[in-house]
This record gives structure tokens, sequence and C-alpha cells, in this order.
């Protein structure tokens, strides 16, 4: 079988991975031990194998490995920042928007990516950016609440940590930073 | 009424809930395993067909190929896939391979590879051909004279009636339903149609097994029933019990879907036949043409009622089919009756059912077992009564409807598989769920003003009424055990399977409100047969009120335990002690304490005892949690579209141990419902073959597709029940289909009684209906 390297960055971390060409990269990040990608449909349909590619929301299921050669890849593993879970963590903790859990990864990076752009999205803005993220337990009554609410702590966190007359673009998290969706 | 507790009744957070939104490796694929191997199916290509010749030569020499079975490689045993109580009420007419397809997507045969790809191309390699048999696809045809036997096999056992592909068959009487429609005013029978609908757990069926450096078979697994696993493994793998551990890591949704021996059978036999690790994951595709779904039905229903609106007659009339194989096929069918007809006093209520054998894939357990089916048909006619005799939908069911200190009979009639027991009713709160849910929807005000009287988009309102059981009296039963750790925490061991429905958690908060502990203190297990007590598993909405009864009686005897330990250690009768915020303490004023911690370790290394109790716990009765629900919608009637615009559920559990996971059980059975009203249907052609194996054509409602929902959780104390618990987790499945579709009607004037209901079903009768004027 052929091989290539594969260089990229996994939640800040360069990774130099030996892949094939026709590898998926939802099979190589379970590979490496990133399990919290899920495996749900393998089409592009559930939004379970979701990771965030240079800040866009993309189904790892759909993308050659290859293809985020010098990529920014954010998993969930990578979401809690120095043992701190993010607020969109410990708001689908606190609303009760995780069952299974099977879809959650998937759904925090889509609201992550949401919120890296859309700091104080409606409720319909937020039902529009978790459309592609299927969920068979919540009903997704509760995943939405969890959003909402972290959105308001995104926000208040940003007023707190604001130094007088710092551009708003200089707060952002790191691993926020993004092309438009 | 949860006010003096402070654990129980409490929104806390999930026991496991962080590790699931960190994405730690929790689930049952999250697992690196040295020298695993890929497991796959050949599936079937046809419905009804016999193996005339097998040839897997060329498969066996591929580079990487470890194994390849047939059915001439393995034991003949016949078994139930049901994850049920041994001796499970399901036919004995599935074996592990057999030489007999009997629905497309049936185990041809199986491989064990290097890699995936590899396994695939070794399927491609097995020659087979295959003697045609003519499929039976339809339910109507299953029965007639010279059809095609589809179970001609000699050794399989308890099928009702293999020469008509009768499965099962029921029939039970209450009265005399003919002397009562005699006595009625009003008799109305109309028939429905039901769908094939499929669980769609996020995470599709996937099972790793091998042999342990004891040969143990380890099978670890995305299930349900951990237990009835073993012993199905077990036996058709002819192996000790002794020599198999299931474990179940946490699970991605089962909804029943894996209550059932999947996978684990013949991913056991080819790690038997290795000797290396094998994994057997279902794709998507897969996991839609060879795991379970949801019995389809027809269903005649005939009720009759005085001009009051009282209930003189009820019959149900029922044709089901199971698929190729009886999983669940008499229990799912029973509970169509017992848990539906009973929620109206009637003096005269017959209900019968035949299940059929067809050529299509195989139904199962899945979330509302038959009561979905049921109450479509039973909650619409009542709408119809209501409409007829001009009376509020919501006031006839409110005059007929079952009370508390009555004794429901049909269930003693109908029990899982035997006869069953008498259902007392000693707590119900559906009359509050009727008013609340009324006065959430605005319902006087909006039977008056709507529909609109112009204009392409109708609004209408509708209400139907479900009850369900907790647990399945006599049968289900549990244990747990506890034992307390030199630091104060407590391990907890339940049989239970957790599957995300928040079970661990309750479990754990029941413990710890027990023992007067925070909910940190409580390290839980659950589904290990080799590290836990037996449980039945995760089904008929037992675990609150089964496992939950388990553990607090456990954690009565550890508490019991530690206050005698106190007692000697404080020097103060035991009568004066008790437990709280992490401390035994006393209860008058002398205010002596000692915390868990120094508790325990005067345990250990001062008495040198070590504190541990187990509990088993099972019911004579299944109380029935009780619900009603109101939909509003919209009906489009250019488009044919059909909108929910609100959900609201007010639900009878019980107390609530945990009122958000409550909400959020009842809010993701509404989804899943409104699914089954509007869009999902897995679909075959005429050849039997699924045609919409996929999320793309199969339509689940996504989070842009929800309605408002509304949950009231309205809260009654359950004498039977752990706290006063009963159950939630099915029970809000069954309405919102039969919600949707009376107010649909309400909204145009046209009943449908077939689901789903399709915009272009809207359509044709709104055209049939303009054509007749």
């Amino acid at each position: 079988m052929n091989s290539m390297q594969l260089y990229l960055h996994v939640n800040g971390e360069l990774k130099q991975w030996t892949i094939a060409p026709g590898d998926l990269l939802l099979d190589v990040l379970r590979r490496e031990g990133y399990f919290g990608v899920k495996r749900g449909c393998e089409t592009g349909e559930c939004g379970a194998c979701t990771v965030l590619v240079n800040g866009k929301p993309i189904n790892s299921c759909l993308m050659f490995a290859a293809q985020a050669e010098g990529c920014e890849i954010l998993t969930i593993e990578g979401v809690e920042q120095g043992g701190k879970l993010d607020p969109l963590q410990e708001a689908f903790l606190e609303y009760g928007a995780v069952q299974c859990g099977y879809c959650t990864p998937g759904m925090i990076l889509s609201a992550k990516a949401l919120l890296a752009e859309r700091p104080d999205p409606t409720e319909a803005e937020v039902r529009e950016a978790l459309a592609g993220n299927f969920c068979r337990c919540t009903g997704y009554l509760k995943p939405v609440e969890a959003v909402l609410a972290a959105a308001r702590v995104y926000r208040q966190s940003r007023k707190q940590v604001r130094p007088s007359g710092a551009r708003p673009k200089a707060e952002r998290r790191p691993a926020l930073h993004g092309k438009k969706r | 009424m949860s006010s003096e507790h402070s654990i129980v009744g409490k929104n806390l957070r999930k026991v496991d809930g962080f590790k699931l939104v960190t994405g730690r490796p929790a689930f049952t694929d999250d697992i690196h395993i040295p020298g695993l191997l890929y497991g796959k199916i050949l599936p079937s290509p046809l419905a009804h067909a016999r193996i005339k010749r097998i040839d897997t030569r060329k498969a066996k020499v591929l580079p990487g190929v470890h194994a390849v079975l047939t059915y001439q490689d393995v034991p003949r045993v016949p078994h139930t896939t049901a994850g049920q109580s041994w001796p499970e009420p399901s036919p004995y007419d599935t074996y592990l391979l057999d030489s007999k397809m009997r629905f497309v997507g049936d185990r041809v045969a199986a491989v064990a590879a290097e890699s995936r790809a590899i396994a695939e191309e070794a399927l491609r390699l097995i020659e087979v051909e295959y003697e045609v048999l003519p499929a039976i696809l339809e339910i109507e045809q299953a029965m007639s004279d010279g059809t095609p036997v589809i179970h001609d096999e000699p050794d399989s056992k308890g099928i009702h009636d293999a020469q008509h592909n009768l499965a099962g068959y029921i029939l039970k009487e209450i009265g005399n339903v003919e002397d009562g429609f005699r006595e009625s005013d009003l008799v109305i029978e109309r028939e429905f149609r039901t769908q094939r609908q499929q669980h769609c757990p996020l995470e599709p069926h996937v099972t790793i097994s091998w042999l342990d450096s004891d040969d143990r078979l380890v099978i670890r697994s995305s299930t349900q029933v951990p237990y009835h696993t073993r012993r199905q493994v077990a036996m058709i793998l002819q192996l000790p019990v002794q020599r198999v551990h299931v474990i179940k890591p946490r699970i991605g949704g089962g909804f029943g879907g894996k209550q059932e021996m999947l996978l684990e059978d013949i991913c056991g036999a080819l790690a038997l036949a290795t000797r290396r690790p094998v994994k057997i994951e279902y794709t998507r595709e897969e996991e839609f043409n060879m795991a379970r779904s949801r019995h389809p039905q027809i269903l005649t229903i005939k009720m009759g009622v005085k001009r009051d609106g009282t209930l003189m007659a009820n019959k149900m009339t029922v044709l089901a089919t199971t698929g190729a194989y009886g999983s669940h096929a008499n229990t799912v069918q029973g509970n169509t009756g017992s848990k539906v007809l009973p929620i109206y006093r009637t003096p005269n209520m017959r209900f019968e059912c035949h299940v059929v054998y067809t050529n299509t894939p195989v139904a199962g357990a899945f979330r509302g077992y038959g009561c979905p089916q049921g109450y479509f048909a039973q909650e619409s006619v009542m709408d119809e009564i209501a409409y007829t005799l001009g009376m509020d939908p919501v006031e006839l069911r409110k005059k007929n409807m079952i009370r508390l200190g009555d004794i429901d009979e049909l269930s003693a009639q109908l029990g899982e598989g035997r006869k069953g027991l008498p259902r007392h009713i000693r707590s119900c709160g559906l009359p509050e769920c009727l008013e609340r849910g009324a006065a959430a929807i605005n319902w006087v005000r909006k039977r008056e003003t709507l529909p609109e009287k112009s204009g392409h988009l109708r609004r209408g309102v509708g209400v139907a009424c479900s009850m369900q059981g907790s647990g399945i009296a006599g049968v289900d039963w549990a244990a747990a055990s506890l034992k307390l750790n030199e630091d104060g925490s407590f391990n907890l061991q339940v049989g239970a399977a957790d599957l995300g429905t928040g079970a661990d958690t309750v479990l754990a908060q029941i413990a710890a409100e027990t023992l007067g502990v925070t909910l940190d203190k409580m390290i839980v297990c659950s589904g290990d047969t080799d590290f836990t007590p037996f449980d039945v598993g995760a089904y008929a909405s037992s675990t609150t009120i089964i496992s939950g009864g388990a553990v607090k009686k456990a954690a009565e005897k550890v508490r019991d335990h530690l206050l005698r330990l106190a007692s000697k250690m404080l020097d103060v009768p035991v009568d004066n002690l008790t437990c709280r915020d992490n401390m035994v303490v006393t209860k008058c004023e002398c205010e002596k304490s000692v915390s868990m911690e120094d508790l325990a370790h005067y345990a250990m290394y001062r008495e040198k005892v070590q504190v541990m109790e187990n509990a088993s716990h099972w019911n004579t009765d299944s109380p029935p949690p009780f619900c009603a629900q109101f939909a509003e919608v919209e009906v489009d009637t250019e488009t044919g579209q059909i909108r929910v615009l609100h959900l609201v559920t007010a639900v009878d559990l019980g107390v609530a141990i945990n009122p958000m996971q409550a909400e959020g059980q009842s809010e993701g059975a509404v989804a899943q419902s409104l699914g089954y009203a509007l869009t999902e249907e897995m679909l075959l052609d005429g050849s039997g073959r699924m045609i919409n194996p996929s999320f793309l054509d199969y339509k689940m409602l996504g989070a842009k597709d929800m309605p408002k929902l509304t949950t009231i959780l309205v809260e009654t104390e359950e004498p039977l029940g752990p706290y006063g618990a009963k159950s939630i987790s099915e029970i809000p499945i069954n309405a919102p289909a039969p919600a949707v579709a009376n107010a649909v009607f309400h909204a145009i004037g046209v009943r449908f009684r077939k689901l789903p209901i399709r915009p272009e079903d809207v359509l044709r009768a709104l055209r049939e209906k303009a054509e007749r004027g």
C-alpha cells in the first residue's frame, strides 16, 4: 500500500502521521486515539464525526485525511482548556443536554463554531447550526438551551476580561479563529 | 413532595456526564486492542431462499482472512435473539447461521480478517448458489392457504402455527363486547395501519469479543441486556455460562433495539474460531437492513358508547408482522392490548391478535413496545366519538379514564407470554395531566377560535392520552451491591444497563439519598456480568422502579450497618443516629457526629469489617405512569405539509428522581414519535429490499424540524416505587402521533388512519374531500 506523511495541528499540537492516501480523516483521528470523534453513518448525514477544520465544522467521514495537510483540527478532546471545561461543556451538563453522549462532541463543536462567529445567536440560528447533528435522545430542546446559555457565559467573560480599548477580535479564543462557515 | 430530600428530586448533573462532554474513550469501540480482527457478515440479497451450494475456498485463501464461517461450521441451536428473562416468551426460531434465508439481510456467512477492506473483499469471494423461494412481503398474504412456509425447519420451538406463518396468537375478552355494542348508542369501527420504524441510535450496534488469559470469552458490547446476552451466547456457542463475560460500556442509545442479542453470538463465534479479538460494527446501512424495527400493524378497532359518552365496549383486532423472526412477537403485541385498552373503564373489552412471519426485516423491542400502534388507533377513534357526540375530546376522556383504586383485569390476562397479574392503580395523575396540558396549549380557547375559515394555512389542536407500565410484574428483577471505601465513598454496583438514559445517575441519587451522602461519593459500575450483580437489563421502563428498588434496599442495609458501627464508636444508641451530609450524626441535641470517612476508617482498621451489602428487588405489580399529550398543528392545504407548532406533554411519572433528566426522556420520546407520525418509514421494494437505508432517505427530525415543546411533570406518590417513583422512559412516545392526527382533523376535517401522514396523503385526501363536496 502507498503511504504518505501528513503534517497537521490537532488541538494545538503538531502531528506527523503516516497515512494511506485513501484514509478518511475520521479513521485516522480515531486510530490516533481521538475517540471523541464518533462514527455514526460514514455518509456525512449524522454529524457525529464533526471536527473543526480551521474553525469550520466538517464531517470527518467525508474528508480524506490527506486533505487536512497543514490544517488546524479541533476535536472534542481539545475543547477543554487546562483541565477546565469550556462554557459549552458546562452548559451541556448543567442543562441536561447530554443523554447517551454519542452526538455530544459533534454538537458541541458545531456550537463552538457558531459562537465564534455569532456571539449572540438567536434560537433559530442555534437550531440552524445544529441542523447537521442528529440526536436521537434529547429532542434538541436542552442542547439548544445549553448553547444559548453558553453564549451568555462567553459574552459575559468577554466583557469582564476586556481591557479598555482592546479590540474584540483579540479576545477570541485561539481555537475559534477560523474561516467563514 | 420531594422537598424533604436533599438528592432525590434534584436536577443533578449526570454522574457520567464529564467523560461524555469531554469525549473520553467510553463507548464499546473506544479502545485499541492489539491484533484486532474485523468481522463482517454476508447479508442475504434475497428475501426468501435456500442455500443450495456455498463455496468459501477463495475467501479463505485471501491473505489476511482468518476465518470464514457458514452454517456448516457452527452449532445449530434454536434460540430467540430477544433479550428477555428465561424462559423467553419469544419463539426459538433463529440460528447462529442457517441454510435458509428469510429476509434481505439475513446471515449467509461471516468472516474475520486483518482489516475491514480485506473482510469486505472476502465477502465478495464467497460463492453462493440459491434456490429462490417465493417471498411473502404483505402482512395479509402470510396466513393464506398455500402460502410458502417461512419457518419450515423441524427444530424451531414455540411457534404458534408454523404452517400458517403464525408466530403468535392472542385472544382475551372481559365481559362480552357484542352485548356491549348492543347496549351502545353509537358504535364506530375503523381500520388503522402503522409502518416499520427504526430506532436509529447514533451508535450502531457494535461488539468486540476476545478470549482472555483464562480462555474465557469476553464480549464488550452495546447492549441493553448484558445478563440475558451472557446466557444466550453461552447456550448458542455451547459454552458454560461461567466462560462468558459480558461488558456493557457507555451505550450510544438503544431505545429497545439493543434489547437484543444481535451481534454477540456471531462475534463470539469468530473470536473462538480465530482465537483473536474480533470486532463487528454495523454500518448505518447494515443497521437499517439487519437490526430491528417497530412491528408494523393493521389494527381494527370498534368502540361502542352511550349517548352521554360512557364507553360500553372496546374491541381491538390486530394483524401484526414480526418480520422473518419472532423476536418479541408475542409480548409487543400483547402490550398493544394490555397497556392500551384498560386506560378507559369499559365493561366489555376484547383483544385479538395474529402475529405473522413475513420475509421482511425483523421487528423487535422498540420504546413503547406495542403501545404507539395501539394508542394511534384507540385515541383516534376516541376523538371521532367525541366529535360525533359533540363532546369536548378532553371531557370524553375524563369521563371514561381509569381511576385511583381501580383494578385493571386485562393486564392479568395479558402477561408477558404467560398469565400476568392484575394492575392496581395506586397512583394516578391523569386528571391533572389533562387539566395542566390543556391549560398549557390553551385548549378551550383554541378549540373555539380554530381552525381559521380562510387561507391555505389551517391550524388545529388535538389531544391523546396513554399509559404504560413500570417493569414487568412478577418477572423483572434486579440486584444491587454497595460497598464502603475508606474515604467515605461507595462503590455502587448494578446490573442495570444505562444506555444513555441517565440510569446510573438516578440509581446513584437513590443510593446517596438513602445514605445521606452527596452524589460525588458514588462510584457507579453498571452492566458487567463479572463485577455487578444480576439485572434483567434496561427495558419495560423498569430501571428506576426495579433496579432503583434494589439500590434503595441495599443502601438501607448499608445505612443500618453504618449506624450500628457509629453507635459503637460514638457510644450513642442506634435509634438516636441518622445519616446526613456525609456524616453520621445524633438526632438529639447532644450533637455528636462522625464523618463517613472516619467511620470507614473505624470499620476497616479497628473493627476489621467490610461494610458491603446487596439486595434484590421485584414487584408483583407494574404501576402505570400516565400521560396526556396535546398538539397544535398547521396544515398547508396547498402543499399538504403538516407543521407541528407546539407539543405539550403532561406526564405522571410518580416522583421524579431527577426532573431534568425526566424531561429529557420525554422530549426525546416526543421527537421519535413526531417522526413516527410524519416522516419515518422503512420502505421496501417488491423484492423485500429496503430502499431508503440512510439518514438522507429515512427522515428523522433534526434540530430545525422540532416544534416548541412543553413538558409538565405531574408528580404523584407511587407506593411501590423507590421514593415514590414510577417511570418515564417509554410513555411519552405513545400519544404524540394520535394527538397530531387529531389536531390535523381539527384543522382540515380529514381523518388519517395510516402512518406516517405524508404531504401527498394530505393533498390526496383534501382533493377527495373537495370532490365529494
